[in-house]
């Protein structure tokens, strides 16, 4: 909302210095978004008077003017303009001085002839013949006798062209506000200056309004009040020069008498007016109601428009004229021959307007002030005020009466008055009788322990909206702050605390965090080769999504983390180590909410990065979690994995997640030209698997004893498995055993391979000795004889 | 005897001071000391000698014995130091060369900065919630006083997944959900993912992060929301920074209010940051609305509360000097390990 200046001290006498204004505005509530001084761009222009003209000696166009601009002597000015005469009174750009659009004027020569400034058009001062019908637009605008035509005045005081424009961000509870009465209540109450709304007073008019109008409200729930009414004999022709000026400030381009009427009256209370030729009402007849199947209307804009039979409109007899609250029809419209209209001011349903201008898909200035509720009484009072213009500008003849068709509710709303709570509510102390005067200033009523509440501010309702108003003008900053003491623990909960403990491992690990978007593109699916009939096709699906890209919420973490990979990999990074703290989102059969899922996301690629280098971060991150009882199995058939390297883990019993190389189709589906590697871990399971509970074990007390043993064995029997088998045989004297090397080649049969471990023994009561050890190396000997593995020879 | 004995020290004292290294030290030692050396010759003598004399001329042998031992104990310590010396020389390292880095891991901008702020938040008594990011209408609309048809709707511009079911577009739903299932007094901090239907530009994301507070209790006012708030923005931005609570409309409190907080950069003066403000704005808030409240389950008759959301991204872009807010979802390991 533009506010002008000019505009605002017709009502209120602000004297405020313009930072003031918008600092003391912003903190009552009014949100000043910047403000801006008309004309400020220009510079050193002054009225000046023509003197004379003569040809220019070397030129058949120019025209050397002898221009008294306020100074001693005249100037001598030349001009390419044709359009003027001894006399004129016009714009002067003196020399060094700035015109519209930055450009700068000096004195000069022009063919010969000394030209100290030029003489301006409407374009050089910012201006159209918009806001100066009767100047021309490709010649020198000549001041008409609404300016000041003193020569050396600055321009921008003689053709009004220095107010200061002011622009709100009103809030959408504040319809009020946007208008200059609104924003004048607010700054006479940010002021404590005194302020009264005006009645308009229209004179007696000629005739009957109902002889030429009748107004037929179909759906009252839907257009709570219609007032109309009709101007005979419009004498169509530019407004005068201040209303002109307002509407410019307030950034509206000024047309005609009667459509300027119908916006500075929208400026003016806030409620949005329509100006419809009698000619084309077809039987004289109004009738609000709901547009039939089938029905159409070509908009002022001229684009023809199916109606929905949702949607309200302002017919006559025979069709729509109007869409109501949104915009007019194409014969609606005032035209130069328009001799008869009829002015309409009503206040249709927020939500009516709203839904019909979307679906439309025109959201227009008047439909924006419908959509949040207008005050039913502002509506009678600004179909008053357009009549009162209408007789002030002399634009036409005011037919007697007004047709208004009243359905709104007439109650006023009451809140009890509760001064103390308030106080206590805010934590100020303003006595009540201060807390009376502050509503009173901005309309309410007070009496008996009731607060009025006046039409136009539907938004309050609560006591604590009553606070508010109280608060805002009491200053928010004078609000003291209390310590604010603890009642609470604050903490993070177990949970959160692990969650911590993750990052903090991988990161340790060398992973760095990333952050994805929840939603992909079903697309991604196929990326990774998921067959047609996977569960984790099944997804939420937003309606009305941005893009495929961005449709579907997430299965699984693995299309995003490749993504990531990939395009790190395409800007060249040698290596990327990541991971993710990341939701998926499983809907549910029979519930309306999907279970959303915190997974642990990683993934990797680099120089230096294998099977391995991702299995050692998740294993560090076991460890810290204190998972200690994990299986791994070889997966050959995850379509995304590598079928020889990939594995899934289990801890407690229950899926832990998987790891694995990318499988090579999935990996050119990214483009990614390195071995990549991906992994999953469920939350919840490695939370239920954790253990961070330490207990102190004592240091060994009697010496250790260290043995190796190789095997060979079939190549794809896992090592894993004769680890724990030789675990079982040697029990409770093995401290720990370690894979050492892993060997096939020469020496070694083929298909078969050589594993070698390391084993530590020690008892915590005795020195073993060594024919315990021995004898415990040939347990475990025995135990993989069993299953066909012999000692490496 | 005793004339040799003193010859025997002097040259010794002298070739042990000429010696070149320790082997020369080594031959002297058998040359002087060792059972066919010089000493050893003149000791020979002693049969020859008187009784009076022989505990004499021992004595003097035996120190001069000593003295030669000493003087090769000596000199061999000053070589064995020398050859350390030039080992160590030779062991010279370029210390200029750099160090060997392990393989770092960093934190997302974002969540350090949500880190930073859920401490903050810790010390004043709050829990950490969170609540799901596929939400009701209920409670991410109605529930908040946005009920259908609300101009409010139209300015957030929501993702639905069916006509109740959405993505939320805000944290605040969480202030139902928590009040349905705990009582007062409430202190929580929930943080999580929010969506709004823009397209992503160096200012919008369709996916971005809010930090929802909630305080439910007794008498609460909004002196304590602005303690609370100050409390942040100290910790935040330093200990000089100021706080402005500016009027402003939310549908689920009431007052509400916009907060600002001191430029971070020219303190209020007014620059290129705050666009000559020296305010800059961080987040909204406000006293629960009653309705709030009782479609919460807790009777405003007898609590009141405060809320306030935060946008996470706009704190870590001026925390960061980030001037893109899509550099966050791309995850470029050029941005990530600069943090």
């Amino acid at each position: 909302m533009k506010l002008s200046k000019k505009w605002l001290q017709v009502y209120v006498p602000v004297e405020a210095s313009d930072k003031e204004f918008a600092d003391v505005m912003t903190l009552t509530g009014s949100k000043v978004e910047c403000y801006e001084q008309e004309g400020s761009e220009l510079r050193n222009i002054v009225v000046g008077k023509v003197l004379s003209l003569a040809r220019h000696p070397d030129s058949d166009h120019l025209w050397v003017c002898q221009v008294d601009a306020g100074g001693d002597a005249p100037l001598q000015i030349v001009t390419g303009a044709q359009n003027l005469t001894a006399g004129d009174v016009v714009p002067v750009a003196l020399d060094d001085s700035v015109v519209a659009g930055g450009k700068q004027i000096h004195s000069g020569k022009l063919r010969g002839v000394e030209s100290s400034g030029m003489l301006c058009s409407l374009g050089e001062l910012g201006l159209t013949t918009h806001d100066f019908p009767y100047a021309i637009e490709d010649g020198i605008f000549v001041l008409g006798d609404d300016c000041d035509r003193t020569p050396g005045t600055d321009i921008r005081k003689a053709i009004g062209l220095d107010d200061v424009i002011t622009e709100f961000e009103i809030t959408p509870n504040r319809p009020d506000c946007l208008s200059v009465i609104g924003l004048a209540r607010e700054a006479a109450a940010s002021f404590k200056l005194p302020f009264t709304v005006p009645v308009p007073q229209v004179k007696k008019g000629e005739g009957d309004v109902k002889e030429l109008l009748s107004v037929n409200v179909l759906d009252s729930e839907n257009c709570y009040r219609y007032a109309g009414a009709v101007v005979k004999n419009v004498r169509v022709k530019p407004s005068p020069r201040w209303m002109r000026e307002r509407l410019r400030a307030s950034g509206v381009r000024p047309i005609n008498n009667i459509v300027d009427i119908t916006n500075y009256v929208m400026l003016e209370f806030g409620q949005p007016m329509h100006a419809f030729d009698l000619r084309y009402l077809s039987g004289g007849v109004v009738n609000v109601r709901k547009a039939r199947a089938g029905e159409t209307i070509t908009t002022l804009d001229g684009v023809e428009r199916a109606l929905e039979p949702s949607m309200l409109v302002i017919a006559d007899a025979d069709k729509p004229v109007a869409v109501a609250g949104v915009m007019g029809g194409e014969y609606s419209g005032i035209m130069d021959d328009t001799t008869q209209i009829v002015f309409e001011s009503a206040c249709f349903k927020g939500t009516s307007v709203r839904l019909t201008a979307k679906k439309l898909g025109m959201r227009t200035e008047a439909s924006g002030r419908y959509e949040k509720e207008l005050d039913p009484k502002g509506c009678r009072r600004s179909l008053d005020r357009a009549l009162e213009l209408v007789q002030l500008l002399d634009a036409g003849d005011v037919v007697e009466g007004v047709v208004d068709c009243d359905c709104s509710k007439t109650g006023v709303t009451t809140v009890p008055f509760l001064p103390d709570w308030t106080n206590e509510f805010i934590g100020i102390h303003v006595p009540a009788d201060e807390q009376i005067r502050i509503l009173e200033k901005l309309e309410f009523e007070v009496k008996d322990g009731v607060v009025y509440v006046p039409s136009f501010r539907g938004d309050v309702l609560h006591p604590a909206d009553i606070a508010e108003e109280v608060a805002r003008f009491y200053g928010f900053e004078n609000i003291e702050s209390r310590p604010f003491t603890s009642t609470t623990a604050g903490k993070l909960s177990p949970t959160q605390k692990l969650q911590n403990l993750a990052c903090d491992s991988l990161m340790a690990s060398g992973l760095s965090e990333i952050q994805t978007y929840s939603f992909i593109s079903p697309k991604y699916f196929d990326k990774i080769r998921l067959p047609a009939d996977s569960p984790l096709r099944t997804v939420v699906t937003i309606t009305n999504p941005l893009g495929e890209d961005t449709s579907v919420m997430r299965t699984i973490t693995v299309p995003s983390m490749l993504e990531t990979l990939a395009r790190n990999y395409n800007n060249r990074c040698p290596e990327a180590y990541l991971f993710e703290m990341a939701t998926v989102y499983i809907p549910v059969e029979g519930r309306d909410l999907p279970d959303e899922l915190p997974k642990i996301a990683l993934g990797m690629y680099g120089p230096d990065c294998d099977f391995f280098t991702l299995k050692g971060a998740i294993e560090a991150l076991l460890l810290k979690a204190g998972i200690r009882d994990v299986d791994v199995e070889p997966v050959a058939d995850c379509p995304f994995l590598h079928p020889g390297r990939a594995a899934k883990l289990t801890a407690g019993g229950k899926e832990l997640g998987f790891l694995g190389e990318v499988h090579p189709d999935v990996q050119e589906n990214y483009g990614i030209g390195q071995r990549t590697y991906v992994a999953e871990l469920d939350f919840n399971t490695f939370e239920a698997a954790s253990d961070l509970v330490r207990v102190y074990r004592h240091l060994p007390r009697f010496p250790a004893s260290t043995r190796d043993l190789a095997f060979v064995c079939e190549r794809a029997i896992p090592v894993l498995r004769l680890e724990r088998e030789i675990a079982r045989a040697v029990g409770k004297i093995l401290e720990s055993i370690s894979l050492f090397d892993v060997y096939e080649g020469s020496q070694i049969p083929d298909g078969m391979k050589s594993v070698a471990f390391n084993l530590t023994l020690r008892s915590a009561e005795r020195t073993l000795t060594d024919e315990e050890a021995d004898s415990a190396m040939k347990r475990a000997i025995a135990a993989l004889e069993m299953l066909g593995i012999h000692l490496r020879s | 005897m005793k004339s040799q004995l003193e010859e025997l020290r002097r040259s010794a004292a002298e070739r042990i001071a000429a010696a070149k290294g320790k082997s020369d030290l080594e031959a002297m030692r058998v040359a002087y000391l060792g059972k066919k050396g010089e000493l050893t010759a003149i000791l020979k003598q002693m049969g020859k000698l008187s009784a009076e004399e022989r505990p004499v001329m021992g004595q003097l042998a035996n120190e001069a014995r000593a003295y030669i031992e000493q003087q090769i104990t000596e000199h061999a310590e000053i070589f064995k130091q020398k050859e350390k010396e030039e080992r160590l020389k030779l062991e010279t390292i370029d210390v200029t060369m750099p160090g060997t880095l392990p393989r770092r891991g960093h934190k997302h901008p974002l969540t350090i900065v949500l880190d930073e702020v859920k401490d903050i938040f810790i010390g004043m008594g709050f829990q950490i919630a969170s609540g799901p990011e596929v939400e009701l209408d209920y409670y991410n609309f109605e529930a908040l006083n946005i009920p259908e048809g609300h101009p409010a709707r139209d300015t957030q511009d929501t993702f639905y997944i069916t006509d109740k079911v959405l993505l939320r577009t805000q944290t605040s739903p969480m202030q139902i959900r928590y009040m349905e299932q705990h009582k007062p007094p409430i202190r929580i901090l929930a943080p999580g993912r929010v969506y709004r239907s823009d397209a992503a530009d160096a200012t919008h994301s369709p996916l971005f992060h809010q930090i929802e507070g909630l305080v439910v209790d007794k008498g609460v006012t909004m002196g304590d929301l602005k303690a609370c708030l100050e409390t942040l923005a100290k910790g935040l931005f330093g200990e000089q920074t100021r706080i402005r609570l500016r009027p402003h409309h939310f549908p689920f409190t009431e007052p509400s209010c916009e907060v600002d907080v001191s430029c971070f950069r020219c303190g209020g003066k007014g620059c290129s940051m705050c666009k000559d403000e020296g305010w800059i704005e961080i987040l909204g808030g406000g006293m629960v609305h009653p309705q709030v409240l009782r479609n919460g389950g807790v009777d405003p008759d007898e609590y009141s509360g405060f809320a306030f959301g935060i946008g996470l991204e706009r704190i870590a872009m001026f925390r960061f000097h980030i001037d893109d807010l899509r550099l966050f979802y791309e995850n470029d390991m050029r941005f990530l390990s600069q943090f």
